[in-house]
């Protein structure tokens, strides 16, 4: 999935809290160490932990046009309100993961969405850091689209967190490898 | 980076001695960035108590010589329009950054290009001008900025560069370096104490009959010249274009999503983008206008550019405008439906 028409719009969306803003900065970082065009975008203003919070990240082989998605190729949920959302604004023919620890009814999409369901909390909460439920969604993320790997993410870790957190860095890369490897057992990619 | 910590650093490499400013959003990454950045680099940084005190700080550590700055968003740039006025009026060198929020009042935090008229008509009262930059990304504003400390000093006057939410907030990846590096006056009008020389007086007072005239004259000479030599714009694939979208800042960003869609759907579109709003590409849009093209002028606005684009055009072709107000932010649907809509109106010249 690389190439000169390589062009990746991605929302991901939550409340805040869940590590959104971070897991969109690890995912624009990540992209960047590998050589491609990038932008972020985060919702910004009145976000507290509880509100809701989103970004947007957009990852190209080409110049980036417009760093505002209307139209995601692909979206990552990690609460219910966020899938109500945006969930009819993804694309036909593109990829929803969601997490399904706090979303339990299946969405009402087009068929031609791939769903992805990842029980990120729950897999965070075994890994004993139930913070780490964005790296899981990541890492299932880049398991399934393939451009870039959990791998890939893990090394571009330590330059997206605040030095203060880097005790953190083992348990969040075991929460990214984590999703690769969800995905990989039940999607049998 | 993102846009407003990337401007910062732009800030301190193109040699800002002295920043200044008042919190607002969404520009505070830039004071949280040079409350950090500037006192490593062993130079001043002071958080105002006002907007006001702001820019009239800013009028006195650039009276002696020094390369200062502030930034601010919407409302706070309103109330630092004395100061750029004086600055103007006193010959000197300031830039200021405006990452434009909603407005009128108070408005929104939402990204918005509504200040056009208020930066290229010099909100303030009396006949000056500011440079204005428009850029499009992260890159071109740490670019912008670097070129607008060097054309501070080289024409002795305020220098504004006119961002929005979306740059401000948004993160690319940026190259940090100093590309522009222009001959610049010695600043020997600098109040620097009057040792062996004579007294140096930085005013924008003239009360001698005909002095005020005189001095708006000199400030005309220069405005023309900057007219004549600064012009910054971009164009895209104009040659064969029925229709030109002309737009500037992140809403160029958009248009030229939508651009790219119309090509791939066969319409002859391309755009212009003028990089700086004043000087603005007059000439450029008017020869573009020769041809019999319909223009169309997207801004998150209810239309101010648009008037530019009128005047540049001159009457010989229609002039369309798609704007959203109050911290919209128009999709590239939008704008790709108002293009196709256009490609009719194309067919059949008025």
């Amino acid at each position: 999935m690389t190439g000169k028409d390589f062009y990746e719009e991605i929302v991901i969306a939550g409340f805040g809290g869940q590590g959104i803003m971070l897991a969109g900065k690890l995912l624009a970082q990540t992209a960047m160490r590998a050589g491609k065009e990038v932008t972020y975008m985060p919702s910004y203003g009145a976000e507290v932990r509880g509100g809701t919070a989103n970004c947007m990240v957009v990852i190209a082989d080409r110049e980036i046009a417009c760093p505002v998605v209307s139209k995601p190729d692909s979206l990552i949920v990690m609460n219910k309100a966020s899938l109500n959302k945006f969930g009819p604004r993804l694309k036909n023919g593109g990829l929803l993961i969601m997490n399904s620890s706090l979303i339990d009814s299946k969405p009402e999409l087009d068929d031609s969405i791939e769903v992805v369901a990842v029980p990120a909390d729950e897999l965070a909460v075994e890994l004993g850091s139930h913070k780490s439920a964005n790296m899981v969604a990541i890492g299932a993320y880049l398991q399934k689209r393939e451009y870039l790997t959990p791998e890939d993410a893990a090394q571009a870790l330590p330059e997206t967190i605040a030095r203060r957190y880097h005790k953190m860095l083992g348990v969040n890369i075991e929460a990214l490898r984590k999703g690769g490897e969800f995905v990989r057992s039940c999607c049998g990619v | 980076m993102c846009g407003n910590e990337a401007l910062a650093e732009a800030a301190i490499i193109a040699g800002c001695d002295a920043y200044f400013g008042y919190p607002i959003t969404p520009q505070n990454e830039v004071p949280a960035y040079m409350a950090r950045r500037m006192p490593q680099e062993g130079r001043v940084f002071v958080q105002s108590e006002s907007e006001l005190a702001a820019i009239s700080m800013v009028f006195g550590a650039s009276a002696t010589g020094k390369r200062a700055m502030t930034s601010s968003s919407s409302p706070g740039i309103s109330l630092m329009q004395e100061g750029i006025s004086y600055l103007a009026g006193a010959e000197l060198p300031a830039v200021v950054v405006n990452v434009m929020r909603g407005g009128p009042g108070l408005g929104n935090i939402a990204p918005s290009q509504a200040d056009y008229f208020q930066a290229t008509r010099g909100g303030g009262h009396g006949d000056y001008r500011t440079i204005v930059f428009g850029p499009s990304s992260v890159q071109e504003l740490v670019d912008c900025m670097i070129l607008a400390f060097d054309l501070a000093d080289q024409y002795l006057m305020p220098v504004m560069v006119l961002a929005d939410g979306i740059l401000g907030q948004m993160m690319e990846p940026v190259v940090l370096e100093k590309k522009t590096s222009r001959e610049l006056p010695a600043k020997d009008w600098a109040l620097t104490g009057a040792k062996d020389r004579d007294q140096n007086i930085v005013r924008s007072l003239w009360l001698k009959e005909g002095a005020l005239e005189a001095h708006n004259n000199k400030l005309q000479a220069r405005y023309e010249q900057i007219q004549r030599d600064e012009v910054l714009c971009e164009q895209y694939e104009v040659d064969d274009a029925e229709i030109v979208v002309v737009a500037y800042g992140i809403a160029a960003r958009i248009v030229r999503g939508a651009v790219t869609r119309a090509r791939a759907e066969g319409i002859k579109v391309g755009w212009i983008r003028p990089i700086t709003l004043w000087p603005f590409p007059t000439e450029e849009i008017n020869k573009a206008a020769d041809e019999f093209r319909i223009f169309l002028n997207v801004e998150m606005s209810s239309g101010q550019m648009v008037e530019d684009v009128k005047l540049a055009v001159a009457g010989k072709t229609p002039v369309a405008f798609h704007g959203r107000p109050g911290g919209g932010v128009p999709t590239v649907d939008e704008i790709l439906d108002k293009i196709r809509q256009l490609t009719l109106r194309a067919k059949i010249p008025v």
